[in-house]
């Protein structure tokens, strides 16, 4: 056991709904560098929380330095010599660099309530020396840029001392020279003795920075191999390497080449990188990436929902002006969010009225008087079409399914009769009976003449269900792939492929 | 972006800026007035100024460190009057020393502030309810202790000088400032420390910030943010003894209301009720700024409903204009 830090071992984690983690393991030698991949939900981020004491295992054994051992808080993790940089930034917007780093360790002035602020900065300037990084540490969080933000938290895990470094994703906000600085500065901890895990996406900073590479998938531990000794295209194939068991339908025919809706170069600063893409009638139009990739923030772009710099939207060949949600909705366009619950429905209301959302305006009276029978009637009608299982029209829509509560979403758009959908992770949190329904549903609605987008993180979905898929990376459409060419590895390929 | 000091260390502070403009405004609003009026600006309408708004002051410094930790005390005005009602027991009732009654009156306000500061660590309670209810159990035992009578302060104890006399005025003649003033100075000075130089002030900031980063850095919230809500209560009890003081007796029924002005003088002084901003000094202009405005405004004989009109039309430019100024940023 040469010089092995830790060693997870049949590590078992569920959420409600999801079986996050199963018989997973993960082992870390000292002096180091061991990368972490896998596909959106492979359970990179949830491993190393357990590890980071800030979810629970349900199940397995963790061994650090040769003990069994347990970790119940970050704050155990902490002084057990492990320290996590997340992805999330957690830092105090109001307050200093310095003050960050230190929160819960202040040194103090001989009398115990008073602050050293000078010594404070002090220790906070030394590790900024030691990472050639510069930056005041009297500088308030919120003033730095995200980048700056993301090196005060490494800064605050190094500050630590620790044996093992996690780092969740570390260089999505840096730019090359920066990356360059963090690699050093990963090199020069690794030359230490300190184990380094690098959970990445970034397929081509493998080679650079990690001696060892294991890949999960799903939740399941899949393999570990040597950086020198794989290529890249063999880690890809670990990661999504897997059976479909689901039958694909047969994809229903070729949809007409009338395009409906077009969208040019489209540009918000960082986010959206000039994106370019037409959709078909009758298609479903795959649209796939890694969470960040930006597809959520293109659909409400073109959506109206969020503002956009530069770029034209074209519906049924006319060129489009949309400030808000109303504008987008008056062209014909829907979108179904990724968050149903938050986004999608008024929990509290009724299925009908629900339904109605849509149209309600246009179903009104007398000085705005509601006409209760029509809005019946019509959501009777879509229940009736969509299948939704649900005891009543005046059902609550909280008590729905997740499955039915989708189909409900959808029913408020045929209500209104939308020509162009978009939907963003149709499938998310739905058993597998209700994704057949969802899929039978969206293929239903293609033939029908409806466009549909289809935002999805998960690839069979992706290969199942779309006609042509457009792949988005950090921002940036890197590819489009037709009928034949779509393969998990194709698109993770193009989902993967950073541009300088 | 917005204030601090920039990367490269020069110092770009809008804080500063910001608490220049109250200042600024402050000032103009006192000579606005002292042409408005000949009244205006004598020394004993500005001792007036300054008397009318230690109360306030105190109470509006106990509920700046709350704020800042992203909470609100509703009860700063009823806790007080239960700092004065326990003073009075303790003087009046039980016939014990008057440095007694002043404790007794500090500290429960600085119980009253522990336990609000339990409800919403411990047991969660949104700061609005668990101050809420805070302020009618306050007003209640205000009114059953006292039995609906005020307490009186024997006069021959001169618990009013505490308030009212002037310890300046008998040392340099002719500079009556009354000691009320002086010691909301004081508590403003010892707030100020605490709020920028001790570990309380630190966690009260971080806390209004990020709280869930504070969390995982391993702090104990639930320590802190009671100590933060005790310290607040402190000054809110500093607060009853003034009043107890200036009106020589305990007064049941008053209080109620005076949250508003306390956390009016915080916000209009550039305490941000989201949290993560605030300075004592601030706060005092803000203070200074409303009884100011309302004892001009009378001078003039504006009547008093107008008064408090302004009061609120105040609160609202204060908060717009700094809305503006961190757009700009």
């Amino acid at each position: 056991m040469d010089n092995v830090l830790l060693c997870m071992e049949e590590i078992e984690k569920s959420f409600p709904g999801v079986d996050a983690l199963k018989k997973c393991r993960f082992e870390l030698k000292a002096g180091e560098v061991h990368a972490l991949v896998g596909e959106n939900g492979a359970g990179k981020s949830t491993l190393m929380k357990i590890f980071a004491g800030i979810y629970s295992k349900d199940g397995g054994r963790i061994l650090y330095k040769d003990e069994e051992v347990n970790i119940p808080n970050p704050h155990t993790a902490q002084q057990m010599g492990i320290s996590m940089v997340h992805q999330e930034l957690n830092l105090m917007p109001h307050l200093t660099a310095a003050q960050n780093i230190f929160i819960g360790r202040e040194p103090f002035r001989g009398f115990k309530f008073i602050l050293d602020e000078n010594a404070l900065n002090e220790k906070a300037q030394k590790i900024f020396d030691m990472m050639h990084l510069k930056l005041d540490p009297r500088a308030k969080v919120a003033t730095l840029s995200v980048a700056k933000q993301q090196m005060v938290e490494i800064a605050k895990a190094l500050s630590f001392n620790s044996n093992v470094l996690i780092l969740d994703e570390p260089s999505a906000a840096l730019t090359e020279v920066e990356i360059n600085e963090l690699f050093r500065i990963i090199r020069q901890l690794r030359d230490k003795g300190v184990g380094i895990i690098y959970i990445t996406h970034r397929l081509e900073e493998l080679k650079e920075i990690s001696d060892r590479v294991t890949v999960l998938r799903d939740g399941l531990y899949v393999d570990t191999v040597l950086t020198e000794k794989a290529t890249i295209d063999h880690i890809i194939k670990l990661m999504v390497g897997r059976v479909i068991y689901e039958s694909s339908p047969e994809i229903p025919e070729h949809p007409s080449d009338e395009i409906v809706l077009e969208v040019k170069n489209l540009i918000r600063g960082k986010e959206l990188k000039n994106i370019s893409f037409k959709l078909k009638k009758g298609e479903v139009l795959g649209f796939a990436g890694l969470v960040g990739a930006g597809r959520t923030e293109a659909a409400r772009a073109i959506f109206g929902a969020d503002p956009f710099e530069s770029g034209e939207v074209i519906v049924k060949g006319k060129k489009v002006h949309i400030k808000g949600p109303s504008d987008a909705v008056a062209h014909d366009i829907g979108y179904l969010s990724e968050d149903r619950k938050r986004y999608g429905l008024c929990l509290g209301l009724d299925v009908e009225t629900n339904i109605a959302l849509t149209i309600i305006n246009k179903l009104t009276g007398f000085l705005g008087w509601v006409k209760n029978t029509k809005i019946h009637s019509i959501a009777k009608d879509i229940v009736d079409k969509l299948s939704i299982r649900t005891p009543s029209l005046t059902q609550k829509v909280k008590n729905l399914s997740g499955g039915n509560q989708q189909k409900l979403v959808v029913g408020k758009w045929l209500a209104k009769n939308t020509d162009i959908l978009i939907f963003d992770e149709p499938t998310r949190g739905i058993d597998v009976g209700a994704k057949q329904e969802i899929y039978s549903l969206l293929n239903e609605l293609a033939q029908q003449g409806k466009s549909i987008i289809m935002i999805s993180s998960e690839l069979p979905e992706i290969l199942r269900m779309s006609h042509r898929v457009v792949v988005m990376c950090e921002g940036r459409v890197t590819g489009e792939l037709d009928n034949k060419e779509i393969t998990q590895e194709g698109v993770m390929q193009l989902a993967t492929q950073r541009n300088g | 972006m917005k204030t601090g000091i920039s990367p490269t260390g020069k110092r770009k502070s809008s804080d500063t800026f910001q608490r220049l403009m109250a200042f600024g405004a402050l000032i103009i609003i006192f000579v606005g007035f002292s042409f408005a009026s000949p009244y205006f600006f004598t020394f004993n309408n500005v001792v007036g100024i300054l008397i009318s708004t230690a109360v306030n002051g105190l109470l509006a410094l106990g509920v700046t460190f709350v704020i800042i930790s992203g909470g609100i005390d509703l009860s700063v005005g009823t806790v007080m009057t239960l700092s004065s009602i326990m003073c009075g027991v303790f003087v009046t009732y039980w016939n014990l020393p008057i440095p007694l009654g002043i404790l007794a009156g500090i500290l429960t306000g600085g119980l009253a502030g522990f336990v609000n500061g339990l409800m919403i660590s411990k047991m969660k309670l949104p700061p609005f309810i668990a101050t809420l209810g805070m302020l009618n159990v306050a007003r209640g035992l205000s009114l059953v202790i006292s039995d609906l009578q005020p307490i009186y302060f024997a006069l021959d104890k001169n618990f009013n000088d505490i308030a009212m006399g002037s310890v300046l005025g008998s040392v340099i003649p002719g500079f009556d400032i009354p000691n009320g003033v002086l010691i909301m100075f004081a508590s403003a000075i010892v707030a100020g420390l605490i709020l920028t130089k001790t570990i309380i002030g630190r966690y009260c900031f971080a806390i209004g910030s990020n709280e869930e980063a504070v969390r995982l850095s391993g702090v104990n919230i639930v320590i802190w943010k009671t100590a933060v809500y005790t310290v607040g209560g402190l000054f809110v009890g500093i607060a009853g003894i003034i009043i107890a003081a200036r009106l020589n007796s305990a007064q049941p029924a008053l209080g109620l209301g005076y949250e508003l002005d306390a956390i009016a003088a915080a916000v209009i002084g550039g305490t941000s009720m989201s949290g993560g901003e605030g300075t004592i000094l601030g706060t005092i202009i803000g203070a200074f700024i409303i009884s100011t405005l309302t004892n001009g405004l009378r001078i003039m004989s504006v009547p008093q409903e107008w008064q408090i009109v302004v009061t609120g039309l105040i609160i609202i430019s204060a908060v717009y204009l700094d809305i503006l100024r961190r757009k700009k940023q």
